[in-house]
């Protein structure tokens, strides 16, 4: 019997082979290539852009040289903290009540409408913040750009919460409610302390995603170059300075554009890294 | 001694997942210091009937119950009665060791008390260690009372489950072939655990292993198809049972 690959057949397998594990390493290689990419480019085009002045400084009027993104960066932060004020409660409450109340009509209709609300687009998102909330208070506010991303942080939260949450098997639920412990208490104490580290990841990869939305902003937030004036007034963001200064005809600004998506990039960034961290603490422990 | 007092007082339970009814009017009392056993085939409706003492069978979506269920003289199925208490009375070991994850050993172990609202910590620890004890695992813990509970062995793990029903301190405790998922080493301490419990406790355990049963029961129940085919003295039952089937059962003819 002959075992070396001698028979035409043996060598076209061979051949198909190496040619199909060609094409699927370069199709790989082209699925990660955007993303060094952009990783590059804004790095090329944003660093030499930054200065102490772009973190420090708020816009500088047309004309003038120099001013930074103070008023954006704060902005951002502001946003992202009220849509976690109003968002956090709201998403965690839904996602706990799917997952321990999994099989009622309002848990099948809760999961229904997260999905649904997930795949709307963001840009109808900040229309409707629009109607309801800049429109009834005649002004563009960090009220409304909060209000927005919390809408669209929401039904994300809700499922990754619920998801997590039943990670925990059910006879843990039942060996708590055996101990004589009411109900409300194994699911806080038991079931979702049980699983905080997953629920933080959850709250942490949600803050990533609204972090960069432009389009819910656009209309609510608005924008302001003064810096911060209160939470009724028109908010700046990173995204939405972005979007202005990229379609502007100036080269300074274009400049200050690729340093934002640096920092933008970078905020990011470093908020998914830190769930990295969150679950190797949590692996480290058990 | 004086007169054994029946703790429990199970008339007539009926028990359905939906449509599917499981129990068909099973009656049984336990005595104070006993190890009562529930043996039958699979699906014969043992682990219900005992869920159905703490109350725990209606957490499950579609399932209901009727029947009493007297304990120390009050019907636990009576309406006003909160279940939370029935569970602090009528504590339960499952079948698979089920520690609450994320918690320290201490903190499974007084889980219960602390969850039930109680919080100084003299207390707690005062429990924690007799609790252990009384399970047998305090030696084996007691330098790493803060290590989590779900790093100890599966015999670990289930003899921590004890204790934490314990710590409690019901008069009743169920058990649900608490040794099914263990070693043969790890099945005999929790069997010894037990038979040291009658002098405090009823035990009602649900055991597939019937040498089990005839080794740590004082009285035994064979269940078949819902309904209680025979109870009687453990050593009576398995020696010369009164009912054909329960004889077929015992020696390995069906089941």
């Amino acid at each position: 019997m002959n075992l070396k690959a001698e028979t035409g057949r043996d060598i076209r397998r061979k051949i198909y082979n190496k040619l199909a594990l060609g094409m699927i390493s370069v199709l790989g290689a082209l699925a990660i290539m955007p993303m060094i990419l952009i990783f590059v480019y804004i790095l090329i085009e944003g660093i030499p852009a930054l200065s102490l002045d772009f973190f420090l400084e708020n816009p500088k009027p047309l004309g003038e040289s120099g001013g930074g993104m103070a008023n954006a960066i704060v902005g951002t932060v502001i946003l992202v903290a009220l849509s976690c004020l109003i968002g956090l409660p709201v998403g965690l409450g839904a996602g706990i009540f799917m997952a321990e109340y999994s099989y009622t009509k309002t848990s099948k209709l809760l999961r229904f409408t997260s999905d649904i609300l997930t795949s709307v687009p963001s840009i109808i998102v900040g229309l409707f913040a629009y109607a309801v909330v800049v429109k009834p208070l005649k002004a563009y506010s960090a009220w409304a750009g909060g209000f927005a991303l919390a809408v669209i942080m929401i039904p994300i939260l809700a499922r990754t919460t619920e998801e997590i949450l039943k990670l925990i098997p059910h006879h843990i639920r039942e060996a708590g409610l055996a101990l004589g412990i009411p109900r409300w208490r194994v699911t806080m104490r038991i079931v979702f302390a049980g699983s905080f580290a997953g629920i933080l990841t959850g709250i942490i990869l949600s803050v990533a995603r609204i972090a960069g939305e432009t389009a819910p902003l656009l209309f609510t937030a608005f924008g302001n170059n003064f810096g911060f004036r209160g939470l009724g007034q028109p908010t700046a963001s990173l995204p939405v300075q972005i979007y202005n200064y990229a379609l502007s005809p100036y080269k300074e600004w274009h400049d200050q554009a690729w340093a934002a998506s640096f920092i933008l990039l970078v905020m990011v960034f470093i908020v998914n890294l830190l769930t990295r961290v969150v679950f190797k603490d949590q692996r480290g422990e058990s | 001694m004086s007169e054994p007092k029946a703790l429990l007082k199970i008339r007539d339970i009926n028990a359905w997942f939906g449509d599917k009814h499981v129990l068909k009017g099973p009656s049984l009392d336990a005595y104070e210091n006993e190890v009562l056993a529930l043996i039958g085939p699979s699906g014969c409706g043992k682990s219900t009937f005992i869920r159905t003492i703490n109350r725990l069978h209606e957490e499950v979506p579609g399932a209901r119950v009727s029947g009493t269920i007297e304990f120390d003289g009050e019907n636990i199925y009576d309406p006003g009665v909160d279940v939370v208490n029935v569970r602090k009375k009528i504590g339960m070991v499952f079948q698979k060791p089920n520690p609450f994850p994320g918690m320290s050993i201490f903190d499974n172990v007084s889980a219960g008390l602390r969850l039930q609202g109680i919080r100084r910590r003299s207390k707690l620890s005062e429990i924690v260690e007799s609790s252990l004890k009384k399970a047998a695992l305090w030696d084996e813990v007691k330098d790493q009372l803060n290590k989590p509970g779900v790093g100890l062995s599966g015999g670990q793990q289930q003899r921590l489950c004890l204790a934490r029903t314990l710590a409690v301190d019901p008069p009743v405790i169920l058990m649900d072939e608490p040794t099914s998922a263990l070693d043969p080493i790890s099945t005999a301490k929790i069997e010894e655990l037990i038979m040291e419990l009658k002098a405090d406790y009823t035990v009602v355990i649900v055991t597939h292993n019937m040498q089990q049963a005839a080794r740590i029961s004082n009285k035994t129940a064979f269940f078949l198809l819902g309904e209680v085919i025979e109870h009687d003295k453990t050593s009576r039952l398995f020696t010369n049972p009164s009912d054909k089937r329960t004889e077929e059962y015992i020696t390995g003819r069906f089941g």
